[in-house]
């Protein structure tokens, strides 16, 4: 997908997420908008993926990812963003969005695969388990020989679970060079800003004392950049390193009123801020 | 474990530092490629498999029961039981048994948190044979197991070629005047014990009971409907485990008097298997006393 296109569907994936919390006045929309630009870029730019539509027209999703690359979110509290850009990408119908945390949903307010959700791989929501989850997916990866790539995302909040440097520990001990790992490096967190809460301080020195390879990504809410990153990252792949990209961000990027706060982490819009919003979002794929 | 590496080749084992206790060391010589050391972080192997198992490979993470359970609940819940990933949790050294290195190690509380967790198969095997044939019947199903084993070496008394079937109660003896109904190396001490009580005219139906979750509701309401009166045995607390799981079924359907062994809100402490046994009431004497009390309230 060339650029341009690639932010008309961002800007319609930022509508989307502000929409669904606003519908259900609840999740967490700062996180979500500040990872937009990744997760579009890599569902629709970068990751391998099954491409064969079933006869009801969506995506086929098998939970195996056998040849595929594999998404694993493991802060699964910006599930907004993620459903829009499952939906977005042809998994299961736009339309759908519209149950976001409602009853009978597949939905969840965290990503699920109970029921049955196309796209989702494992439950994520109580924190630090994705890192694990990937490097067991990635393991089994090399035990096939399969050389496709598997992706993580976490929230730099998360980096303070204790689970994660168990995983950190563990990819490099089995040289996981197909795993590529982020860090959303918004430096706040629900009770405040991360150094305020619990001090992460370096986080890039201490993956690179764990053995890892790592990537800078100065601007997460850049698009070229953000491209240039995973690229670079993919570059690094097969040198016996599992490899980590430390993404500065912006929660709430693309929302004025949202950004450089920790307000909006877990926060709904009204309907007035819904509409300041929205005006700062422009609608390019069709809302649903 | 070596065994079901020859049969299956998508079962990987995963340890985290416990490789000689899990006697591990055959899988691991037969297949270097399938075995993950994890070290001493529980949490993360309970992630990797969940991952393993996400690619069609059937992990079997081990470890001691404490640290198998309690330790790593929040990971089973999420990533293994509500995400359905095909993980089977081995674990060994669970209980008072465990001996020696007191109740920092004994878990009595891992059977309680696994039954209450939505889509958990919990089994507690007997003997030997029966671990072995549990271990291998397990690889066959598809979703989360609890595979709890004990540390205590107990007389190997069931068929070496049985058919382990999960979720089918074992009828060990059949008797008329009380049911016993017992799991895990309990079962041995309640043999011993149907056997005193023969010599003093009670004839007594004993049920090995090794698939916790699902219960086999049928067996036990059928004995307690012949025997009215019942008691069980575990090696696990009162509050939770199979004792509960019995007395649950019975209240709702036919209200039966029932006793139970099993260890009364309390840690243990070091000491050998058979003191702590004898200490805490989980022995053939025990049983007895139990039998006795509970044919009273008839």
């Amino acid at each position: 997908m060339e650029l341009q296109e690639l932010k008309t569907t961002v800007s319609q994936v930022r509508r989307d997420i502000v929409r669904m919390v606003h519908a259900c006045q609840s999740g967490h929309p700062g996180g979500s908008l500040g990872c937009a630009d990744l997760v579009t870029a890599l569902y629709f730019n970068v990751m391998k993926i099954n491409e064969k539509k079933g006869s009801d027209g969506f995506l086929q999703f098998s939970r195996e990812g056998e040849g595929e690359d594999l998404f694993f979110l493991s802060n699964g509290h910006i599930s907004p963003l993620f459903y829009s850009v499952l939906a977005r990408r042809g998994y299961f119908p736009v339309s759908e969005l519209a149950t976001f945390r409602k009853i009978n949903s597949r939905l969840q307010g965290h990503p699920a695969t109970h029921e049955h959700l196309p796209g989702i791989r494992v439950a994520s929501g109580s924190l630090g388990q994705g890192l694990s989850v990937a490097s067991g997916a990635a393991y089994a990866k090399k035990l096939k020989k399969d050389d496709s790539t598997v992706f993580v995302l976490m929230g730099d909040g998360e980096q303070q679970e204790g689970q994660v440097w168990e995983a950190v520990q563990f990819a490099p001990h089995y040289k996981l060079d197909n795993l590529i790992a982020i860090v959303d490096w918004n430096k706040q967190q629900i009770d405040g800003p991360t150094d305020k809460v619990m001090n992460n301080r370096d986080i890039k020195a201490k993956y690179e004392a764990f053995g890892w390879a790592t990537v800078d990504l100065a601007d997460g809410n850049d698009l070229q950049q953000v491209l240039d990153a995973i690229a670079k990252a993919k570059q690094l792949r097969g040198q016996e390193k599992p490899i980590v990209i430390l993404m500065k961000s912006e929660m709430g990027a693309g929302v004025d009123f949202m950004m450089h706060t920790h307000k909006w982490h877990g926060t709904a819009p009204n309907d007035e801020q819904l509409a300041k919003a929205l005006e700062q979002l422009p609608e390019t794929l069709g809302d649903y | 474990m070596a065994e079901l590496g020859k049969l299956n080749p998508n079962v990987v084992a995963l340890c985290a530092d416990l490789v000689a206790s899990l006697k591990l060391d055959a899988f691991i010589k037969d297949n270097p490629e399938r075995f993950i050391q994890c070290g001493i972080a529980e949490a993360n192997m309970i992630g990797v498999a969940a991952g393993l198992a996400i690619s069609g490979y059937i992990p079997y993470a081990t470890t001691f029961a404490n640290f198998g359970s309690g330790r790593v609940y929040d990971q089973i819940r999420q990533s293994v039981a509500y995400s359905g990933t095909n993980v089977k949790i081995a674990v060994s050294h669970a209980g008072l048994t465990l001996g020696e290195d007191g109740a920092t190690h004994q878990i009595l509380e891992d059977l309680a948190m696994m039954r209450a967790m939505p889509e958990m198969t919990v089994i507690n095997p007997c003997d030997y044979n029966q671990t072995k044939a549990a271990t291998i019947a397990v690889a066959d199903y598809q979703g989360p197991v609890y595979l709890r084993f004990g540390r205590p070496v107990v007389p190997v008394f069931t068929d070496a070629d049985q058919k382990f079937e999960i979720g089918k109660a074992w009828m060990v003896n059949e008797g008329k005047d009380v049911s016993i109904i017992a799991t895990g190396h309990l079962v041995w001490e309640a043999i011993l014990a149907g056997e005193l009580l023969e010599k003093e005219g009670i004839d007594a139906e004993i049920i090995n009971i090794h698939t916790i979750k699902p219960l086999d509701e049928e067996a036990i309401l059928k004995s307690a409907a012949k025997t009215k009166c019942v008691v069980t045995a575990e090696e696990h607390q009162l509050n939770g485990g199979l004792g509960d799981a019995v007395c649950q079924l019975l209240s709702r359907n036919t209200p039966t008097p029932v006793e139970m062994i099993g260890v009364n809100n309390s840690f243990g402490e070091s000491g050998t298997p058979a003191q702590l046994m004898e200490k805490y009431g989980l022995n053939a004497a025990s049983i007895v006393e139990k039998v006795k009390k509970v044919m009273s309230r008839k």
